[in-house]
């Protein structure tokens, strides 16, 4: 089992809009026993308000907090949203690759990053440095109404070179970790089409379109909650749900929750402390409890094969 | 001693960046150089006519050119100098071409060592000894590995050149993927109406000796005399008695085996002829089904075969044949699909390969030529080809040309609307490469006559969507996204090598490229054989090629054991280790350390034991002499001595 004294970098989505994956986290990893170490100071992770303009100030300021993190001693960093991920992993990627970049972005550092900083996703982190078998032991509770689709977006395991998790066309990482907690995953094949990411803004109609069609992609496959592992994902799936009814003249109403939520709830926690009441679509009785109830070994398989053998 | 330097201007391929002349004039100047001079071309007749002349002239006793690598011409002047009388290992070749000229563009600094590679090529040529090459007789029988298109034809034409021939083949049945095939582009005639005829040859012939459901185990020898250990695995059913009758595979209660020779397209029996044209015909259980192995309890095909042919204590045998050469035609693998992600490869079962659908499209495939999709048995209006899955992808190791995909798409196009008039083909491609005989007109006729529709741009993403597979891809000539709902999509996934292709090349001594295809001596001018004498090169093992490619390189492989097979002695290579006695301790090192075992102990009269190098099947590599504490063996043409004397001069200049 990998190291689990990682720090955690949460960015600043999760200070805003995604304090509910914040909040989530916090309760998941309280439950697992995982001690949440978040850097002091930590800053902005250079994403793409930055990338877009200059790439050597993108990597200083992620290279900046991958310094606070060399500094604790500790092997490596977790970053629940995507974006923040894919900002210190490209700036530790690209300095890895080239001295030329290294020594430039040094340059503007107080202390110089060395490069040893392992950095991770919240949910890499949760499904490789605990494992699914850690996940599945402070389960208490059942969630029977729920049939999630889990929505990976696209950073969270591309491009491969850089990302290194899971697989960049099919990945299964979050559907095996709602499986551990027990609640029903539904296959689909959009889980990681676009979502419009920060188009929302300029290109409304764009957004709709692509949002629309992972909607509706969940639906189809029988899902009635999605799972993102994204603050900006949550938001287009979640919060512009009305608009894309209105544009595109669906009627859509899935609730959309972090992956951490789902886990959160079948630890026990309730939805207002997991921060579900954040969330615009109401998830209504999708999130009642229940008692856990054995799963059924696959007995009439067996019986149908010892049926054929006899006869 | 007089040593004669021609150096050679090779037009102005090194007259360009090099200092000729000056090379000559101070070529003049080193101490037993009698004769210098430069010439346009020294390979060519009149520069061959005036080294000879020269020899005479001069009484030249030793020679050096100063010109290209030793690999394009060091044969061809070592001719030269034999025919003027000298011993054709009194030459010496300096690399001022590919070592100098071709690499520097300084010529003031190309001329220096120019001039270097000659002081050093005349120190070695005044060390060198006269070498004599000794004969050996050869083995005329034949081995070809792999009953593909390729090894059959180069079987046949070698058995019909009157020699013996060992074909051994892989899998229960000659034919390779042509037998799965059902129909040939460009002329759309029967796959296996045209290879029947030549599986049929080579059961019947004389002089070919079949080894099926076998595989080379070990290579001993060397050119002209091999020994070939071959492994016949066991198939659990005895082929003497065999009929090939199929009582066993109609009765077998085990049904759900693995297909490979329909690459799993339905199921097969635990025991099984792989199809009905197999040579041989005959039936082999795979134990991973098998309930008598799986189940310890079973026997119905022992109890049901006719003519008691079953044996489940089978075990492997390992039989001896002796050949003097090898056509290698183990032929090619293909990508696994599972690899593209984006396509859905492996999780969509109407997402299939195209050697798949080429087994729904014959007639004797396990659907006996009617199309229907693996998932509910419909039949598919709307089919979608892929090209190039795969292919010309850096990013997942396939960075070439698969060659004949667009091809066999075109025909696979026209097929679908033959079997089905009703039905829409569409074919996303990169680029319609179609440059043999016949086959572009072939390409247009899938698009003009049978209206299929052809999109330039790349599919970026396959999935369900209902009964339907929805292909989504670019539509680079309209600058556009398309999707396409297809009842089933059909995958041209990029040709590799064989599996197991370099552990065949490990045990015969040749080369392998990056994408382990193996490697022709030159890739124009020596194109099916090997840097290993002896070994020579049919079809797809040595890149994706088509059929009529195939028998053509099969036919030329052939060519090439029967000129070599026309004599009856061979002349080794002088150039070999040979020990001194008198020096040697018989420590033995060299006879652990030599790759080719070609050291053997020896023990002389007074019990002194030395190593005995055997010449014929030394290869020269040199790795004893580097072994050997007390330099007692020693590389003939390379000795300490002779490149020591390489050393000096470059250090003294």
């Amino acid at each position: 089992m990998a190291d689990k004294d990682y720090a955690y970098y949460p960015g600043c989505s999760l200070e805003g809009t995604g304090s509910a994956y914040d909040a989530s986290i916090r309760l998941v990893m309280q439950a697992l026993g995982v001690e949440v170490k978040e850097p002091h100071d930590w800053s902005c992770c250079g994403s793409t308000p930055a990338h877009a303009v200059d790439h050597l100030l993108a990597g200083a300021l992620a290279a900046r907090n991958l310094v606070l993190v060399q500094k604790m001693g500790l092997k490596g960093v977790s970053a629940p949203c995507p974006s923040c991920f894919s900002a210190l992993k490209t700036a530790h990627y690209r300095m890895a690759k080239s001295k030329a970049f290294k020594d430039e972005v040094n340059e503007l550092l107080d202390v110089p990053y060395e490069g040893t900083v392992d950095v991770r996703s919240t949910l890499q982190f949760i499904y490789e440095n605990i494992g699914v078998e850690e996940v599945a032991r402070p389960v208490k509770l059942a969630l029977p109404n729920m049939k999630v689709a889990p929505y990976y977006g696209c950073i969270l395991n591309r491009p491969p070179e850089i990302a290194q998790f899971d697989d960049p066309e099919n990945p299964v990482s979050m559907d095996n970790l709602i499986s551990a907690v027990g609640v029903e995953v539904v296959d689909y094949a959009f889980k990681m089409e676009c979502c419009g990411a920060a188009f929302g803004v300029p290109r409304k109609d764009m957004v709709n379109k692509l949002t629309h069609k992972v909607l509706s992609m969940a639906i189809e496959a029988g899902a009635n909650c999605i799972a993102v592992a994204c603050p900006l994902c949550q938001q287009n799936l979640d919060l512009r749900q009305a608009q894309v009814n209105a544009a595109m003249g669906s009627s859509f109403n899935i609730p959309v929750l972090y992956f951490s939520q789902i886990m959160g709830l079948t630890y026990g926690f309730t939805p207002k402390e997991l921060g579900i009441d954040k969330g615009v679509v109401d998830p209504g009785n999708l999130i009642e409890t229940g008692p856990i109830v054995p799963k059924e070994v696959e007995k009439p398989k067996k019986t149908k094969a010892a049926a054929k053998e006899a006869s | 001693m007089k040593v004669g330097v021609f150096i050679c201007h090779c037009g102005n391929n090194i007259a360009g960046t090099v200092d000729v002349a000056r090379v000559a004039e101070e070529t003049r100047k080193i101490p037993g150089v009698a004769y210098a001079i430069n010439y346009m071309y020294t390979c060519s007749e009149p520069g061959q006519d005036q080294i000879k002349d020269a020899i005479k002239k001069y009484d030249l006793d030793r020679i050096v050119v100063a010109a290209c690598s030793p690999r394009m011409h060091e044969l061809t002047f070592r001719r030269t100098v034999e025919k003027a009388g000298l011993n054709r290992y009194y030459f010496e070749m300096a690399n001022i071409r590919e070592h100098c000229s071709w690499i520097g563009e300084d010529r003031e600094l190309n001329t220096n060592k120019a001039m270097e590679a000659v002081r050093a090529a005349v120190a070695k040529v005044m060390q060198d000894k006269p070498l004599y090459s000794s004969s050996f007789a050869v083995n005329k029988r034949v081995l070809v590995i792999g009953g593909g298109v390729a090894g059959m034809q180069a079987a046949l034409d070698c058995a019909d050149g009157g020699h013996e021939v060992v074909l051994v083949e892989k899998s229960p049945s000659v034919g390779g993927m042509m037998a799965r095939l059902d129909k040939t582009f460009p002329t759309i005639d029967c796959s296996i109406c045209i290879l029947g005829p030549k599986m049929v040859d080579v059961a019947q012939h004389d002089l070919i000796k079949l080894y099926a459901y076998s595989e080379v185990e070990e290579v001993k020898g060397y050119v002209g005399n091999y020994q070939i250990k071959i492994r016949k695995k066991a198939t659990y059913v005895d082929w003497t008695k065999c009929t090939g009758c199929g009582e066993c595979m109609e009765k077998c209660p085990s049904k759900d085996a693995y297909d490979s020779f329909n690459f799993g397209v339905a199921p097969t029996k635990a025991i099984n002829i792989p199809f009905p044209q197999a040579i041989p015909k005959k039936a082999k259980i795979d134990p991973t089904y098998c309930r008598q192995f799986t189940k310890g309890k079973c026997g119905v095909c022992a109890k049901i075969c006719p003519t008691k042919a079953i044996n489940y204590e089978m075990e492997d045998e390992i039989v001896t044949e002796e050949v003097g050469a090898i056509v290698v035609a183990s032929g090619y693998g293909l990508l696994d699909i599972e690899k593209m992600g984006e396509y859905g490869g492996g999780r969509y079962p109407d997402v299939i390969t195209a050697i798949q659908y080429e087994r729904l499209l014959n007639a004797s495939g396990p659907t006996s030529g009617h199309i229907v999709r693996p998932s509910d048995h419909e039949e598919p209006k709307t089919v979608v080809f892929v090209s190039c899955c795969g292919s010309r992808d850096k990013s997942i190791g396939v960075p070439y040309c698969s060659n004949f995909c667009c091809m066999y798409i075109a025909k696979q196009a026209i097929l679908t609307k033959d079997h089905m008039p009703d039905s829409q083909s569409y074919v996303f491609y990169m680029d319609i490469r179609s440059p043999g005989k016949g086959y572009d007109e072939f390409t247009r006729r899938a698009q003009e006559e049978y209206g299929t529709k052809y999109i330039r741009g790349r599919v970026s993403r396959i999935f369900p969507k209902g009964k339907k597979m929805v292909v989504r891809g670019a539509d680079t000539l309209l600058g556009t996204t398309v999707e396409i709902e297809a009842d089933l999509v059909v995958l041209a996934n990029a040709v590799t090598a064989a599996p197991g292709a370099p552990q065949l090349a490990e045990k015969l001594h040749i080369s392998y490229d990056t994408n382990a295809f193996y490697v022709e001596s030159h890739p124009k001018l020596r194109p099916v054989e090997t840097n290993t004498s002896g070994v020579f090169l049919a079809g797809c093992a040595q890149g994706p090629k088509d059929i009529p490619a195939s028998v053509g390189q099969g036919s030329a492989a052939a060519a090439k054991v029967l000129s070599m097979l026309s004599k009856d002695f061979l002349e080794n290579d002088p150039a070999i280790a040979q020990v001194n006695q008198n020096a040697c301790v018989g420590c033995l090192k060299c006879v652990k350390t030599c790759p080719f075992q070609a050291i053997v102990e020896e023990e002389l009269r007074g019990g002194k034991v030395v190593a005995k190098v055997i010449q014929t099947v030394c290869a020269g590599c040199g790795v004893c002499t580097s072994t050997c504490p007390c330099g007692a063996i020693q590389l003939q043409h390379f000795t300490d001595n002779q490149l020591l004397a390489e050393v000096n001069a470059l250090c003294l200049s």
